[in-house]
């Protein structure tokens, strides 16, 4: 019955066709015509396929009514009302790194700071670059995530305005991390953004690039995010995403990586924020012998739902995957860990790995854990496991009876086990703001100072 | 130091303590032999406080103190310790974390204040020499991927950094070559002290050799049936459990 309503309600879809009309004559003033028909195409497609319900396979464990039911108005300019103060506990202590700051979806040259980069390397936004230098985004803008399977991406490819772009040439290393920082400050009603982020790195570069997702004050949001990230043969690319909204956000991000051979992506999610978030990872292993690291940490309390969907796709041979993602999950909160893993025909010698481990604090906390193999090669590896299950009293009782009281203990188990996750985060200042962050959500986390 | 009266403790409704009465003075060292299933380790987790077991019948006083009231952490901070049978592998915690925090906890119990990560780090040094033990099993997580023998040399390294008053060795011996052995036995030997008693759990004699025991006491299916020297040992050693299984059952029939 709630499904068939929820079906039947085209209030965002509605909401998104409207405002799409109003915004579409100004886009084409701003120097961004040559997008307009894949805008217009990707709109058309939205409004032929509709959000998806638990139907969907891809979806079955989420419920999205409350977005879908929700007439989304899009994000008003922001600049003026905030002030760097408000942005300082965002950053990260001790990087001197290049800080893209977008507010409502709009790059906000004021607030973003750029030390010096090497040569040729470009980090800015991606409207600026649309007016600039376009031959520099056709290759790769809208060419790889495809809207017409996924709702989401259409909704985020026809509001295509705003977003970051970074791009690195052939052979050149950016020491200090990429920090893109997207705000919202919810207004009066709902209000929807649409960040694109962009990231093309040439053979031989390395990089790594963070996207930090933030609100400022309460009310009613949905962030709709898509990230392409072409990384060139050989290449060793770093991709963290921190979702850290408001308790009234909706999320909905895609990584759509683009491998070339021999690279190495790692991919860092970390969600503590939203009521509703879906997070979705879609590399695709290209080159021979690409490999891709994806790991994930989700904590939700509350009524929280945070689901993590994988598609990793291996469609070379010798090309390695390893997915570790780690749920805990307290009060009535809900977790989905949905990990698919396609090896196309010619990926022979394909070794993909996948595990998720979950820990339910409380009775009424959920996780829906689903692995699923398409495999058209014949020689391949490939592994998967999963576990649910509380926290270990006989190692509780080892840490009491060395003195430790309990409470600690508690927090200190929750803590390593989310710890693990942090510890493979190789860029310093990310790793230590994430741990900071993480002994905050951990319940009585204060006892863990001077012990992590 | 402690006093163990008539105590009956039971798991999942089976009785597994069917009234043990032990008294430990300071200085001494007593060792608790039995076979298999006696409720020797039972015995050893119930002195520490394990919750799962129910304790039906009896009281234990530890320097006139009820200690079946304290919880675990209040026994540790108050001088109790046990060396796990099977030390609990804890993923992603430090094992010279868990230890500062262990000690600045006791320690904040005592109204001391916590020591300083030098000189923790000097109190390890030095017991670490004690053991012979590796520096890099320091920086690992507690007893992930120890072997069976550093992970009862870590708990005895445990043992030797918080100092305990009554120290419950619960089958220390159980895996260990002979070299670890005595390693273990060393460390042990080396915390006795007049105002310290031990308990010391096993299964065999061996261990007795190393760590020579004041009194010697045989736990039977939940009762302690005999007592007496380190020559009690040697007699288990020769006869083995079942004459005096025998005449525990004679005992129970009487």
């Amino acid at each position: 019955m709630t499904e068939t309503m929820t079906r039947n309600d085209t209030r965002a879809l509605d909401g998104f066709l409207q405002s799409f009309k109003s915004l579409e004559p100004t886009w084409s003033r701003n120097g961004q015509r040559w997008l307009q028909p894949v805008r217009r195409a990707a709109m058309a497609r939205l409004a032929e396929i509709g959000f998806p319900t638990v139907h969907d396979e891809d979806w079955r464990f989420t419920n999205l009514a409350p977005i879908v039911t929700t007439a989304f108005q899009p994000a008003a300019e922001a600049a003026a009302s905030v002030d760097a103060g408000s942005l300082t506990p965002f950053a990260f202590a001790g990087c001197d790194c290049t800080r893209l700051v977008f507010l409502n979806g709009r790059f906000a040259p004021g607030l973003s700071t750029s030390p010096l980069l090497p040569a040729g390397v470009r980090a800015g936004s991606l409207a600026q670059t649309l007016a600039d230098d376009r031959v520099a985004l056709e290759p790769h803008l809208a060419r790889h995530e495809d809207f017409q399977q996924e709702a989401f991406s259409a909704l985020n490819t026809a509001f295509l305005t705003d977003g970051a772009f970074v791009s690195v040439p052939r052979g050149t290393v950016v020491e200090q991390p990429i920090h893109i920082l997207y705000v919202t400050l919810p207004g009066d009603g709902p209000v929807a953004t649409h960040p694109r982020t962009l990231v093309v790195t040439g053979d031989d570069s390395q990089v790594s690039v963070v996207e930090d997702f933030v609100s400022l004050g309460d009310g009613t949001h949905l962030s709709n995010a898509v990230t392409e990230l072409v990384v060139g043969d050989g290449s060793v690319v770093g991709h963290y995403l921190i979702q850290r909204e408001s308790r009234q956000a909706f999320h909905v991000s895609t990584l759509r990586g683009q491998q070339g051979r021999s690279s190495s992506l790692t991919s860092h999610t970390v969600l503590m924020g939203g009521a509703l978030t879906r997070r979705n990872i879609h590399p695709v292993l290209a080159g021979e012998g690409a490999e891709c690291l994806i790991n994930g940490l989700f904590m939700a309390n509350g009524r929280q739902h945070m689901d993590n969907y994988m598609k990793v796709e291996h469609a070379s041979p010798h090309c390695a995957s390893r997915q570790v993602y780690k749920g805990i999950l307290d009060g009535q909160s809900h977790g989905v860990f949905h990990g698919r893993i396609i090896v196309h025909k010619d990926a022979q010698k394909t070794d993909a790995k996948q595990t998720n481990m979950n820990l339910l604090l409380s009775e009424d906390a959920q996780i829906d854990t689903k692995p699923q193999l398409e495999i058209y090669a014949d020689d391949v590896k490939c592994t998967h496991g999963a576990t649910v299950g509380q926290i270990d009293d006989e190692a509780i009782f080892y840490l009491r009876s060395r003195g430790i009281p309990e409470a600690s203990a508690r927090a200190l188990l929750l803590y390593a086990f989310a710890g693990d996750m942090l510890q493979r985060m190789k860029v310093e200042p990310i790793r230590r703001h994430l741990e900071r962050l993480v002994s905050q959500w951990v319940p009585q986390g204060n006892l863990l100072e001077g012990v992590r | 130091m402690l006093e163990i009266k008539n105590l009956h403790a039971k798991i999942n409704g089976r009785e597994i303590l069917k009234g043990v009465d032990l008294t430990v003075r300071a200085g001494e060292v007593h060792s608790i032999m039995g076979p298999n299933g006696s409720g020797k380790s039972t015995l050893a987790q119930v002195l520490a406080g394990r919750e799962s077991y129910e304790i039906t019948h009896g009281e234990v006083l530890y320097r006139g103190k009820n200690l079946l009231e304290m919880s675990p952490e209040e026994r540790a901070c108050e001088g109790v310790f046990l060396a796990f049978q099977y030390p609990v592998e804890i993923p992603g915690v430090n094992n010279t974390y868990f230890l500062k925090a262990a000690v600045n906890a006791i320690r904040k119990y005592h109204g001391q204040e916590e020591l300083d990560a030098m000189d923790f780090l000097a109190l390890m040094k030095n017991k670490m020499k004690l053991l012979d033990m590796d520096e890099g099993l320091l920086n690992r997580s507690v007893n992930e991927g120890f072997s069976g023998g550093e992970k009862k040399r870590n708990e005895i390294f445990h043992m030797a950094v918080l100092q305990p008053t009554l120290a419950i060795l619960d089958e220390t011996d159980s895996g260990l070559d002979i070299d670890a052995m005595k390693i273990v036995a060393n460390g042990v030997n080396a915390l006795r002290s007049p105002d310290r008693a031990m308990l010391v759990v096993t299964h065999y004699q061996r261990l007795l050799n190393y760590i020579v025991p004041d009194f010697v006491h045989v736990l039977v299916d939940g009762r302690i049936v005999r007592s007496g020297g380190k020559e009690l040992a040697l007699e288990l050693e020769e006869q083995g459990y079942v004459g005096i299984e025998a005449e525990a059952t004679q005992l129970t029939k009487v």
